[in-house]
This record gives C-alpha cells, structure tokens and sequence, in this order.
C-alpha cells in the first residue's frame, strides 16, 4: 500500500474532524429495543416519553415485488385495508380511527407492504384506536363493491401518470432496467392487469403475506418496553403466524447500456440513467454511500449540483442516488432541462460521473461530505416519525440493533481510494440504461444546429 | 421554494389543520435594538435546531412587469456577499452538518436552516450577512434566471393542473396581487433586470421587515445574546409599506377553460372570502367557521368528501379543499378534484354543488363538530413531532401582520363554532356571484399534436398577458 503526503495529511484532517465531532455532546442514536411477538413478528422499539402520543409501522414482505404475475395486487390489497373490517364498511372504519383523533394510513412500495397508525397515548383513545388496527389486520373487509371502486381509482391513477414526464421516465426506466424481474413494474400495475384480479385472488394473497413471521412492528412513543410488548401482542393476537416467503429473484445486472427517447409534449426533458448496483447491507455500501454524496447527493453543493446548475444554469434539479433494496436497486441519475439542452446536460452529467470513477473524490470534497453526513447525523433521528421510518427498515432489512450507533463512525472510516475503488468495480456508464421523455423535434433541432 | 416546492394547494391544506395546542409550550419573545423580532421555543429532545429567518415581502408585494422577483431574489440570496463567493452559503452550512433551504409564498420569504445547536452560530453569521451584503453580480443572475425558468417549466408549464390553478387564480383576482404566480409570469422573468433585484432587495431586505424564529434544543437567552451580537449589528432602516389593495366585489360567476395536452380532466372551483387578517370586526367568528366548515368536507376518510363524492357515488377519483385563513388579504375556498372513472367534470361540479346546499339547507350534526375538535385538538399534539413546523407556524403568523399568541387561542375559538355559524358562512359566500369555477380539458398528447399547439402558442408571443 502506498501512501502519499497528501493523504496523511488528510488523514491528520480526517482525525482532527473527529476531535471536533466529539467535542459536542454525544448523540449516539437511539436505545433501540427488539423481540419477537408469539406468532414471529419482529418487533423494533424506541421509548420516547415528551409528547404523549405513539407511532406504530407495521412492515409486511409484500410489496409489489411479490406481485407473483398479477401486477398491482400488492398495492390493491393494502389500499383496499382502509376500506372496511369485520363488520364495519369503510366509512366507519375512518369513524373509528378519526373519532379519537388517529391517523392511519397505508403504503405500498416494490419491497413492502405498509400500515401506519398515529395515535394519543391517552388510555381511552390509546385503546380504542389500538382495537380498531387490530380488527383491520385479523378481518380486512374486501368488500366487492370497495374493491370495484379502487379498481376504477388505480385507473385514473394510471392515467394520471401519463401525463406526466416524471412519472412517464420513472416507469420506463425502471422496466427497461428490470426487464422480467418483479422490481420491473410499477406497483400500480397495469389497467389489464387490474382488471383481471378477482377478489379471492386478493383474500389469498393477504392471508399469505400479512401474516406474522413475515411482519415488522416499529413502535415508537410515550410507551413502555411492558406496554409496547402488549401493544405488539395485542395487534397479532389473531394474525396467524404463517410463513416468511422465498426470497425474491435475484437482480441480473444488464451487460450492456440501452438507450430510448420517449416523444412527449413537454417543454423539458426528463432524463433518468442509471443500473442496479446495491442492495441493503452491501458492503461497499459507506463507500458507495459517501462517494455518491459528494457526486450528485447534496444537491448544491454536490459536483452534479455545480456543473449543470451552479456553473451552467442548465436545470433546477439535478441529483443521483443509490436505492438500496432487498434486491439489486438501481444508482439513478435524474435531470430535466429545456429540450434543446438535454444532449449538453446529459454529455456534462456522463462525463462528471466518469472523471469521478477514474480520479475518484478530492480530500476537499470527501472531508466536507463527511463532515455533512456526521455532522447531519442528529437531524437523521430528530423526530418520532423519523426514528419509526428507520426502525421499520432496519427491522424490515435485517439491520443489526447498533446499526445508527455505529454510522458516524463507519462514515467517518470510509477513504478516497475505497471510494474510487468501489466505484471502479460496482459502476459501469457504459452498461447504463439511459430515458429520455421530452420533445424530441426540438431537441434535434439543437443537436443539427449544435445549440 | 429553491430546491422542493412553493406552496400551492399543498400549503393550504396544511394550513387547515392550524390550532391551538391544548398545553401551548412556552415561545419567548424580544425585540432586537434594530427592529428584528425575535421568536424562540425550546424543545430539547434531539441537539438540534431550526432557525428562520422570514421577510415581509413575497409575490402579493409585487407590482405589474416584475412578478416573480421575490422569487428569484431567494434564488440569488445563495449566490454570494462580500465576504462569501457564490454558493459558499450551502458549503459552509453543509461542512457545518447542516441542511438548509428557502421558500417563496405570496406574502413571505423565508430562508432557513436546520443544524445542530452547537453550529446554530454560523447560521446566524451567515444569515445577517447576507441581509445587508448581497453582492448581485450579473453574471450569476443571468444564469440563476434560467434556472428559475426551468424550475417553472417542470412545476407549471408542464404540469396540467399547475397550468389550470395558474390561470384559474390570474382570472378569479381582477385587483389583488394574488392573481400573479409565485414563480412569476414567463415573460417577466425574461425581461427582470440586475437593477430590479437591487432595489427590491435594498427595499425589502431590512431587520425591521424581518422576524427570526428558532425552534430546538437551545437557552433562549444565549440565542438573544447572539442575535445581538449578529443581526442585532444591521442597522435599522426606513420601510415604505406596500399600497393596499381591495378586490372589487365579484358581481357574477366567473369561468375558464384551460386546454392543454393532458390524460384526464380536472375542476377547480372557488369562492372568496374573509381570512383573519380580513375578517369584519363584529364577524370575527367567520373564519373560524369556515375552517370548521372545511374540515367537514375534507378533514380525512371520514369527512363528507371521502364519504359521499369519493365512495358513495364515486363521482370524483379525488376530491380536496384548500384556504389559507392567514393570507394577508384575502382568501379562496377551493373545490379540487379529477372525476371518477366514466363520470363528466360537469358531474362533479354538480355533485361539489349539492355538498354546498346541502351546508346551507341543514345544519351539521353535533358528532361532526365533536370529531373535528377531537382530531384538531390530537394534530396540535402530533406536531409538537416537528420543530420545523412549529417554527413555520410562529414564523407564519408574525409575516402576515397576526399574533404569533394567536396560535393558542385559535383553539378556543374553533370549539366555540356553531352549527348555525356554519350555514351563515355557507349562505353568506358559497354564492353563484362569488364563484370562479376552472376545467382542465385535456387535449390530445401524441407528439404531432402538441407540437402544432407548441409552435401555435410561440408565435402567440406572450400567452399569459391579462
């Protein structure tokens, strides 16, 4: 191993950033407590006794990835849990929640299945709205006539998404990416695909997934370890205990970059490119992670940021990201520019990203990034909602308990050369999947005048 | 907004849920020698903390020619002082482990930060510098300029029911300010000077026009100690206020049709009337029942519209409301929603119509008052999750010319609505002569299409001028 002046001098930065880091007080996370209900449900907790109210996550293996070739009944499914239970129809379903003040609401993504209650921790509402999430994960209603009108809903959905070059790049991108693998369809599905979906369809499949063993409980609020333990208990008392499902299909990493242009009437591009790279837990992950923060991260002050809007004034938004997931999830680069423009935006994205494989970060750049991240790390766990959305997840991903005690410091590890080394091995533009929805007549008009 | 989102429709719902906690947590307040008002509440769960900082000026201060200068002014408020190059505000505050941003609304600018306590103080170095020291160099506007463009191709110019809320507020205003777009009309932005910025920035850009809010883990006296020692430094200077401004009153229903290439169709329908700042004085109940009216027709699944339009007859895909009661001037009750599948616009229209009468011919029942209480009352505690909220709450009320205090009484107020209070608002401003009413008719997208209308709409020149 060779080390230069210059890195031992960063090295001594490096460190001397820690000492600063360690002279404000410590915030080393939250005391995260975990267990498992009788019927296997994971449980992840966090006491937070100043404001007397209480979150609870619940986190089901059953996203739209396991859609198993009846695309959208992952996201059908868990909207149609808001839509009665038991006896109740979906009008008093809300009563019973809004008439004590609870929120609860529900999420559908490629690797989960969401259900979200807010609630007083007042005994009475505590109570009440406690019994009401429980009857909606024992006997979900999946009456006919809610599930015919959600049917109509996801199509004006689907609609609704094409008018929108966002939304339009976003499903192309993620299909061309994908190809036959389940993270390639949108969790709405399609209209066909919807249509085609019966209601015994949607009764087996919930009996399979929204069971316990193939559930996370995130809890946190002004509650005890004793409570939360009869809290969990209390919602899968009669949610059988069931089966954890066979891992999701492995993602194959396209070997060779596609290009497609998508003609739309819009006044700007919108550019999305990008391949699977990571899944949760990867161990490159800090390098990749600190390494991307510099390049496209932290939006203004990122190298993306600079060249396309700082130095150019080429679009208002510009950024690249990891998505972890179960899966191989994709590192996505995204911009949208005037449509005359998008050839030089695309060409000056590309090249930033290729000088940063080849070159990797500068000292500079990698000590303000971690400054940022370590220094930003309180404001990752500042909030109930945000240390439930965190507990969820780490739950969900099989995190280890002292994963955000441990963050600062494996950030604050993470080197230049690991950083370009990662980047050498796990990026590849020249097998990248690049979309362009915009009006192409005006964007060939530059490419001919050379605008 | 510079990176996210200006409010629009979005803001005014949040708005809605506006109220008074039922044990309000202490705000100190001081006054700076200059004129700087001073707000801070302190909440200690995590090391952290937000500060604001919010000017008196926004889009509803702009005169004809120079809409949208508010607007790009925030832009250029991170392009660099004196003392600070271009962008070394974002460096700085990032290497600090901070996050950091601004926002644009009709009758605010707001600039903030969110840091741990401990860096609070370079925040605030940072923050007054840039009050006085803005350097405006040409150049950077040229380009912050387009980027302000491209910024209002993708949140309106291509976005269908942007473009319809847009035109739907230019023709429902004849006089108040509210009828121009944050972002500013297209050809206005093309033609803003460097000169413009300057005077609106010399004009506006005062610790007299200002308020600082700083909500978090922090001494509320150490934090007045360093605003003294930091904006408390900027001298005070003479402001000239903005002209007042009175909408006539409308004299009959306005309509619009916005056509552009789009998938479905979508309503916006409006009517004016008083918000807080506006309120008669023996009516100062009204707005109160209009937010209490609101709230029955979209205060969550259980409130009438997710009932009775989005589920009973399913005549609308989505259905929502939004008024701001602390707008400056004045504000709209707006009816928004896409019809549900193989029903017309007119249908909804219809079926928004009976929800109306129906407010004026019967009166609410007394488990939909108590429910809305219940839930306003539990969303003062849940909020209390947020130090940016409660900071946009105090920084909110001060910009617009209320009482921060406000905050704790607008609770007393909502549970004392009646239910005859609630019709005589229905009565009084749900009228056919107080009604702007916008349909989104969506025209064809293939490519061919839309190009002859693009190509039509440029040698149109200026297709906003009103």
């Amino acid at each position: 191993m060779h080390t230069s002046l210059r890195d031992g001098l960063a090295a001594i930065l490096v460190s001397l950033l820690i000492l600063l880091v360690s002279t404000t007080p410590v915030f080393a996370g939250p005391l995260i407590k975990s267990w498992n209900t009788s019927n296997g449900a994971k449980v992840m907790f966090v006491e937070a006794p100043s404001i007397p109210m209480i979150d609870v996550r619940l986190v089901f293996d059953a996203g739209s990835a396991r859609d198993n070739g009846k695309p959208g009944i992952a996201s059908l499914t868990n909207t149609l849990l808001s839509d009665g239970a038991g006896e109740w129809n979906a009008d008093q379903l809300a009563e019973h929640f809004e008439d004590v003040g609870a929120i609860f609401s529900t999420t559908s993504l490629r690797d989960m299945g969401i259900i979200s209650l807010r609630t007083l921790t007042d005994k009475e509402v505590l109570d009440s709205s406690l019994a009401t999430l429980s009857k909606v994960l024992s006997s979900p209603g999946f009456q006919e006539d809610a599930i015919e009108r959600r049917k109509k809903q996801v199509n004006v959905a689907l609609e609704k998404q094409k008018e929108s070059p966002s939304s339009t790049a976003s499903i192309a991108f993620y299909q061309q990416l994908y190809g036959d693998h389940p993270y390639a369809h949108d969790s709405l599905g399609s209209v066909e695909s919807i249509n085609a979906i019966t209601r015994d369809d949607i009764v087996a499949w919930f009996k399979q997934y929204y069971v316990g063993r193939n559930a996370v409980i995130a809890i946190v609020g002004a509650v005890d370890r004793k409570q939360a333990e009869e809290i969990a208990e209390r919602l899968m008392a009669e949610v059988p205990a069931g089966e954890k499902p066979q891992p999701i299909p492995e993602v194959k990493i396209p070997g060779k970059g596609v290009e497609k242009s998508i003609p739309f009437p819009s006044t700007q591009t919108h550019l999305l490119f990008g391949q699977p790279v990571m899944a949760r837990l990867d161990e490159d992950f800090y390098a990749l992670y600190v390494g991307n923060h510099m390049l496209g991260g932290s939006g203004l002050v990122s190298m993306l940021g600079e060249e396309i809007r700082e130095k150019r004034g080429l679009a208002y938004s510009v950024s690249s990201h990891f998505i972890p997931m179960r899966g191989k999830g994709p590192y996505l680069f995204s911009a949208q520019t005037r449509n005359d423009q998008s050839e030089e935006t695309l060409k000056v994205m590309k090249r930033s990203l290729r000088d940063f494989i080849k070159d990797g970060p500068t000292q500079k750049r990698l000590i303000a990034s971690i400054r940022n991240i370590t220094g930003g790390f309180p404001l990752r766990i500042s909030s109930n909602s945000k240390i439930v959305e965190y507990l969820a997840m780490m739950g969900f991903y099989d995190y280890p308990l002292d994963h955000l005690n441990t963050f600062v410091e494996k950030v604050t590890a993470v080197t230049a050369e690991q950083i370009r080394d990662a980047f050498r091995r796990r990026v590849n533009p020249d097998h990248f999947m690049i979309i362009r929805v915009g009006n192409s007549e005006q964007a060939r008009d530059a490419a001919v005048t050379g605008k | 907004m510079r990176k996210r989102g200006y409010p629009l429709l979005a803001v005014l719902f949040v708005m809605l849920m506006f109220a008074a906690p039922a044990s309000a947590q202490k705000v100190h307040e001081f006054m700076l020698d200059n004129g700087m008002k001073l707000l801070v509440k302190e909440d200690h769960r995590a090391p952290i903390a937000v500060s604001q900082v919010w000017y008196k000026v926004g889009s509803s201060y702009e005169p004809e020619g120079i809409t949208g200068i508010s607007h790009v002014l925030e832009h250029m408020m991170f392009k660099g002082t004196k003392k600070h190059g271009p962008n070394q505000f974002s460096h700085i505050i990032s290497e600090n482990g901070g996050r950091e941003n601004a926002f644009t609304g009709p009758d605010y600018t707001a600039y903030f930060q969110t840091i741990s306590s401990a860096r609070l103080n370079v925040a605030f170095e940072l923050e007054a510098d840039r009050m006085r020291n803005l350097l405006l160099d040409p150049k950077e506007f040229k380009k912050e300029v387009q980027v302000v463009i491209e910024e209002r191709r993708m949140r309106t110019d291509d976005k269908p029911t942007s473009l319809t809320y847009e035109q739907f507020q230019a023709v429902a205003y004849r006089v108040l300010p509210y009828r121009h777009p944050i972002i500013g009309w297209r050809s206005d932005l093309e033609n803003l000077a460097i000169e413009d910025l300057q005077q609106w920035y010399s004009r506006w850009y005062a610790p007299n026009n200002a308020t600082l809010v700083v909500v978090g883990d922090v001494d509320p006296q150490k934090i007045k100690t360093m605003a003294d020692a930091t904006f408390g430094k900027i001298p005070r200077q003479p402001l000239r206020p903005v002209k007042p401004s009175v909408e006539p009153v409308q004299q009959g229903v306005i309509r619009l049709q916005v056509k552009t290439p789009a998938r479905q169709p979508y309503l916006l329908m409006g009517y004016k009337i008083p918000t807080i700042a506006t309120a008669e004085k023996e009516k100062e109940w009204e707005p109160y029942a209009l937010e209490v009216l609101a709230a029955i027709l979209d205060g969550g699944e259980s409130a009438r519209f997710s009932r009775q339009l989005v589920r009973g007859s399913r005549v609308a895909a989505t259905a929502g409301l939004g008024y701001n009661m602390h707008a400056r001037l004045s504000s709209m009750m707006i009816f928004e929603g896409i019809p549900g599948e193989g029903k017309e616009i007119s249908d909804l229209e219809a079926a928004f119509l009976a929800e109306i009468e129906k407010l004026k011919s019967e009166l609410v029942d007394a488990s939909e008052l108590k429910r809305i209480i219940t839930q306003t009352v539990a969303s003062k505690i849940y909020e209390r999750d947020s130090v940016f909220y409660q900071a946009m709450q105090l920084g909110t009320l001060e910009t617009v010319g209320l009482d921060w205090r406000m905050s704790d009484s607008e609770i007393e107020k909502l549970k004392a609505v009646t239910p005859q209070q609630i019709q005589s608002v229905a009565k009084r401003y749900f009228t056919h002569e107080n009604m702007t009413v916008a349909m989104l008719d969506p025209q064809p997208m293939d490519e061919e299409q839309a190009l002859k209308q693009q190509r039509a709409q440029q040698m149109g020149g200026a297709s906003h001028a009103h």
